[in-house]
């Protein structure tokens, strides 16, 4: 919470502006009831018409004054709570920008997305509503309370005792309530998702014929939250008639302690019906401080989360220094790589892996489901940091290369191709957005992509929806590759990105880089053996160590892994056809 | 100040609530209304009780001013002590009264409002399970997942608790207006008067607050979805190194983004203040007034008295009025959202009497099918095949030939446009469709998994299955080794959609699930593409076990799967244009051959 006002704190003036025109407004608030009973206590009381109508004008202007002085405060404190709130999400924003793979798979994604669109603002209209009511509520609450012990210290006593009274049950119910709400989130999280479960799997549901099943599991959480969402709400809901009891019997002691006093002529009847209007106002304020707490407790859920992101430190630094000039030739050294993705635990995913290519070479890695392979991929444009062992390029530690000169020649095509809303164009030229039309058809006839591009009606300015929606895998596939190629990289990385793609326009995609991209470095993670047949060298990863490594002649001869896995995809057939 | 205010969690919603100013305008006032009424129908009872409450609670709180004008009158302003306490008693009395009243009204309505909301939603739930498969193509889950929490939540906070204040409001206000004309009848149509005014002002303002509210939700919008897709492809735009770039076009729209929120903001933010400007207005002016009458002997101080407090009750159910006004067209439009789902027609059996049959032979024929996902556009021409019970047919062909969409048309996703599909000669439309469904077993391209255990997520398949059964289908499947490496082996807990399992092994579990399942007819779409070949031969031993004696349909990339399929169909832009056991295709040298031999190609030459 602490970190999240510092945000308001830069725009103090404007934000100190918005409390003091509302001190100017709570005053006439709290001038009214005063010029009231002198109205009854010397006006009426002496029949003095002249008084009455000077006073009930001058209570009509200042009423209008009252307005200026609270429109003015809605201005600075919507422009402080909404500039501090831009600032909020902009750097949360550029932290996100700043976080590593790491950062990102422990912070979610849709955690994020929800903070920087939700929390942001759930902060942000705490924010007003501190600049207006957290002022003017207590304002009013000090007010009346002074104005009271002005016109009788007797009842400014009473009111006193009554509202520390009434704190003590609202503190009370808040704190019988709280525990209530945190179970409330917590079902509400289940039902979302459950729900979000069923949307996503709709397919599996259906084809297994679980729609009763699945009905019934929502109803059991449904259900659940029900019943937490009544529980806690009944708790809160007893504030409300709780203020108006506690103060309503206020205003009949006053009355009646009251009217005794006026009986014995130590009050006039003026200061009595004052203190009952400010009673009454007090009434108003003490609601308002209700609204207050629950903007808070709301607020601080939010602020809390944006503090988490504010604060987790990218695990990958940049070492700063470093200005030298590097010319990125492509050649790749693993010299004695461990990886763990979670350093407490001792679960190698890479355990002492060591190769080297040259630039322009073609790598191709082989291996089992999760023995490692996007793993090692991942590591070589420092998604990941090494935990033991180092990567070199060209000779240099990538942890001394700037990353933005290792990203700019390193390009890679995902298994899971992300693409983005915008034109097919839009998302081919992602990494080099100046490039002319002709490179972007280039490069996706690199990709064995144009040929469903120029099928489209709009061609390259089809607009692509969310993710993709109106494309098929292998399609995605191709423009992620496309949009690698673009970039013209030194180094290129394939993580299984033709997996979608049928063998023949594979090895069309294949053959095109060969040709076209000679001078860059190629590694291809695969799971057909037709993918690496052409590699300069495979290697074969098995539970995260390489078990076999040579080129498909070595391979086939000496790697008992490497047969198996060649027979098992090509069978006894392929002597005859490759003969 | 509204009792929904007071910490009902919010589901996660992205719209920025400000006073007074106008949301998405229903289309069909009335007949939502109404339809919002069938479902607080079952609880009438209930609600006659909240209603007759509220009222008493008004009633009560009327009579306090009216009490305590009293008071002033015939005991303090005269000096008069006898009988002063019986009045005092009887404020008391009023007071309590009126609390316990609304305590108990408020109990009640949280009680009905929750209520509502779990029958709405469960409803929601009930029909989406309903809808065919294609609503869900068409449709973000993030539109779909809204509309169940928010819009949800939005209805029932609205129906309940905005009813019981409009009624207490209108009430109130009612109430108010009779007291004063009986107490002083000049006075009454001075403070009347003021009603008016502020109705103007207030449309006054809502008319150019809605304006630039309009324009900020625009421009949060875009700050939204901008944040969306960047965050959603974050892990491109690092390996493009575009974060200075998205920096940038984000920083823009938020700028854009902050000018429009600041004034309308600002706009929105005039309301409480003028507000309170007319309170205090109204107070000084029965002060002026009443002051001149009292003195003119036309009312007493009493009254006057009476008449301020009054007149504090009398803006505020206008002004409450005003604001739940719009409170409740918010809630009709997210009703209207909530409607449209529940009137998606749903999948529907074409048959008053479906057939029903526990147990298919699985002869499978396509008969000049047709089918496009828009009409414009057939993806499937004139499909003709026939599988005889317990053959394996495979579909071959280029991506985006149309194999998937064969699928989804056996398992009745979708259903044909031209043509017929015939299970044991009987078309598949006049089957029970969970009948259908029952006795297919799919694994798909996209594997999705549960939250929960591994055991549970195997289990999906066939829920009376031991976990013996349950185990003896993951060895099948060839999950079982990596289960046992997992921390707590089937007792694995999964986080959602099985983050923590690499692809291949997700699709291990989804192969056991279908195996516990032990269809009649299998389809595997792509089962092994995430796999690699070596484990993929140790499942194809066991799905060649499960496809013995059931009709299988396969589509795969690598041909060396299908090698053995009784029938090979190679389709090429939605038409079939090869058939024939594998060794006959090869033969024909045509599609099929130069796709097989592609494989070797590299190595050949």
């Amino acid at each position: 919470m602490k970190k999240i006002i510092k945000y308001l704190q830069k725009y103090w003036k404007i934000a100190m502006l918005g409390p003091i025109l509302m001190c100017c407004e709570v005053l006439i608030d709290l001038f009214q009831p005063l010029l009231m009973e002198r109205i009854i206590d010397i006006g009426i009381k002496n029949n003095d018409l002249n008084f009455v109508v000077t006073t009930g004008t001058i209570m009509v202007l200042l009423s209008f004054l009252g307005f200026i002085g609270g429109f003015g405060s809605g201005i600075f404190s919507s422009t402080a709570s909404q500039r501090a709130g831009a600032d909020i999400r902009r750097d949360l924003f550029e932290k996100v920008q700043s976080f590593s793979y790491k950062n990102l798979d422990e912070i979610e994604i849709g955690n994020l997305i929800t903070i920087l669109t939700n929390d942001v603002i759930q902060v942000q209209q705490f924010f007003a509503i501190l600049l207006r009511m957290m002022v003017r509520a207590p304002l009013m609450l000090v007010g009346s309370v002074t104005m009271t012990f002005y016109v009788s210290a007797k009842f400014g006593v009473i009111l006193v005792g009554l509202i520390g009274f009434l704190f003590l049950l609202m503190f009370g119910l808040i704190r019988k309530a709280k525990p209530l709400f945190t179970k409330v989130q917590e079902r509400v999280d289940q039902v979302n998702t459950v729900m979000l479960e069923n949307l996503r799997g709709m397919r599996v549901v259906k084809s297994f014929v679980r729609e009763d099943y699945e009905i019934k599991r929502f109803d059991k959480v449904n259900n659940d939250l029900k019943i937490a969402m009544t529980k806690a709400s009944k708790v809160l809901v007893l504030i409300l008639p709780l203020i108006m009891l506690v103060l309503n019997l206020g205003i009949v002691i006053v009355l009646w302690v009251g009217g005794r006093e006026v009986y014995e002529g130590s009050l006039s009847v003026g200061q009595v019906v004052a203190v009952i209007n400010y009673i009454l106002r007090l009434l108003g304020s003490l609601m308002m401080l209700g609204v207050i707490f629950v903007q808070i407790t709301r607020a601080g859920a939010s602020a809390k989360r944006i503090g988490d992101v504010l604060e987790s430190a990218p695990y990958i630094n940049e070492i700063k220094e470093n200005e030298k000039e590097f010319n990125i030739k492509g050649a790749i050294e693993f010299r004695n790589v461990d990886f763990s993705y979670n350093h407490q635990s001792n679960e190698l995913v890479l355990q002492n892996i060591s190769f080297k290519i040259n630039p322009g070479e073609t790598l191709a890695i082989l291996g089992a489901t999760g023995s490692g392979k996007s793993t090692l991929i991942q590591l070589i444009p420092r998604f990941y940091d090494v935990t033991r062992g180092e990567i070199l390029i060209d000779g240099y530690n990538v942890r001394e290369i700037p990353q933005k000169i290792l990203r700019k020649n390193i390009s890679i095509a995902l298994q899971k191709a992300i693409i983005f809303s915008g034109t097919i164009e839009d998302n081919i030229k992602y990494g080099r957005p100046t490039a002319s039309e002709g490179k972007v058809r280039e490069v996706a006839g690199d990709a064995q992509a144009l040929e469903f591009i120029d099928r489209m009606p709009r061609g390259l300015k089809t607009m692509l929806e969310e993710r993709g929606a109106n494309l098929s895998g292998g399609q995605k596939q191709r423009i992620s590759i496309a949009r690698a190629l673009m970039v013209t990289p030194k180094i290129l990385l394939l993580d299984d990105s033709t997996s979608a793609v049928d063998v023949q326009t594979e090895s069309l995609i294949q053959k095109a880089i060969n040709e076209k991209f000679s001078d860059t470095t190629v590694i291809i993670v695969a799971q057909r053996i037709s993918s690496v047949l052409a590699a300069d060298r495979i290697i074969v990863l098995d539970d995260g160590e390489i078990v076999a490594d040579g080129n498909h002649e070595e391979l086939i001869r000496s790697s008992p892994v490497y047969q198996d896995i060649y027979k098992s995809q090509l069978g006894e057939e392929v002597s005859v056809n490759v003969n | 100040m509204s009792t929904n205010k007071t910490g009902m969690p919010k589901f996660r919603q992205g719209r920025m609530r400000g006073p007074l100013i106008k949301g998405p305008r229903a289309k069909d006032q009335k007949g939502t209304i109404l339809r919002l009424w069938e479902y607080m129908r079952s609880q009438k009872k209930l609600l006659l009780v909240i209603f007759s409450l509220v009222s008493g609670a008004t009633l009560l709180n009327l009579a306090g001013p009216y009490l305590m004008g009293l008071a002033i009158d015939k005991y303090i302003y005269i000096k008069k002590l006898d009988g002063f306490g019986h009045i005092v008693l009887l404020m008391i009395v009023t007071y309590v009264g009126s609390a316990m009243l609304t305590a108990v009204m408020s109990n009640l309505n949280i009680d009905v409002a929750q209520n509502t909301v779990k029958i709405i939603r469960g409803e929601l739930f009930g029909k989406i399970q309903m809808l065919p498969i294609k609503f869900f193509d068409t449709r973000g889950d993030g539109d779909l997942a809204s509309r169940l929490t928010n819009d949800v939540d939005n209805i029932s906070n609205t129906l309940t608790q905005s009813l019981t204040q409009l009624i207490s409001s209108a009430l109130m206000l009612l109430g108010v207006v009779v007291m004063m004309f009986i107490l002083n009848f000049q006075l009454a149509l001075v403070t009347v008067s003021t009603v008016p005014l502020t109705l103007l002002l207030t449309k006054f303002i809502g008319k150019y607050t809605r304006k630039f509210y309009k324009e900020q939700q625009k421009r949060l919008g875009l700050v939204n979805s901008i944040i969306e897709e960047t965050m959603g492809g974050q892990k491109a735009v690092k390996a493009y190194g575009q974060e200075e770039k998205v920096i940038k076009h984000f920083s823009e729209a938020n700028e854009a983004y902050k000018q429009a929120a600041v004034k309308a903001q600002i706009l929105a933010g005039i309301m409480g203040p003028m507000m309170n400007m007319v309170n205090n207005f109204i107070y000084a002016l029965i002060a002026l007034i009443g002051g001149y009458f009292v003195i003119k002997d036309l009312a007493s101080t009493g009254i006057v008295v009476a008449f301020l407090h009054y007149s504090r009750q009398f803006a505020r159910p206008i002004n409450q009025i005003a604001h739940l006004y719009n409170a409740i067209q918010g809630a009709i439009a997210g009703a209207e959202r909530v409607f449209e789902i529940l009137d998606e027609a749903p999948e529907v059996e074409n048959m008053d009497e479906p057939i029903f049959t526990k147990h298919f032979n699985g002869e499978v024929a396509f008969h000049n099918v047709h089918f496009g996902y828009e009409r414009e556009t057939k993806i499937l021409k004139d499909i003709n095949l026939r599988a005889r019970s317990g053959q394996t047919i495979a579909l071959v062909g280029p991506t985006g030939a149309g194999k998937t969409t064969i699928i989804n048309l056996l398992t009745r996703f979708y259903d044909i446009d031209e043509g017929k599909i015939l299970i044991d000669g009987e078309s598949i439309q006049s089957y029970r469709r969970d009948v259908l469904r029952k006795s297919l077993g799919i694994v798909l391209q996209d594997t999705y998994l549960f939250s929960g255990t591994v055991m549970e997520n195997i289990r999906y398949g066939r829920l009376t299955a031991s976990d013996e059964e349950v185990i003896k289908a993951a060895k099948m499947a060839n999950a079982h080794q990596f289960i046992k490496r997992l921390s707590s082996e089937y007792n694995t807990v999964l986080s959602q959609e099985g983050n923590n399992l690499s692809q291949g092994q997700r699709q291990l579990i989804a192969i056991a699930r279908t195996i516990l399942k032990d269809p009649d007819i299998l389809i595997l779409d792509e089962a092994t593409s995430s796999v690699d070949t070596r484990t993929e031969m140790h499942i194809q031993q066991g799905l060649l076990k499960l496809m013995e004696g059931r009709t299988s349909f396969v589509i795969a990339h690598r041909l060396s799967t299908i090698r053995n399929a009784d029938i090979i169909l190679v389709i090429k832009d939605g038409r079939i244009i090869e058939r024939g056991t594998h060794s006959e295709l090869l033969q024909q040298r045509g599609f099929y051959s130069a796709l097989y031999t592609a494989q070797f190609k590299t190595k050949v030459s």
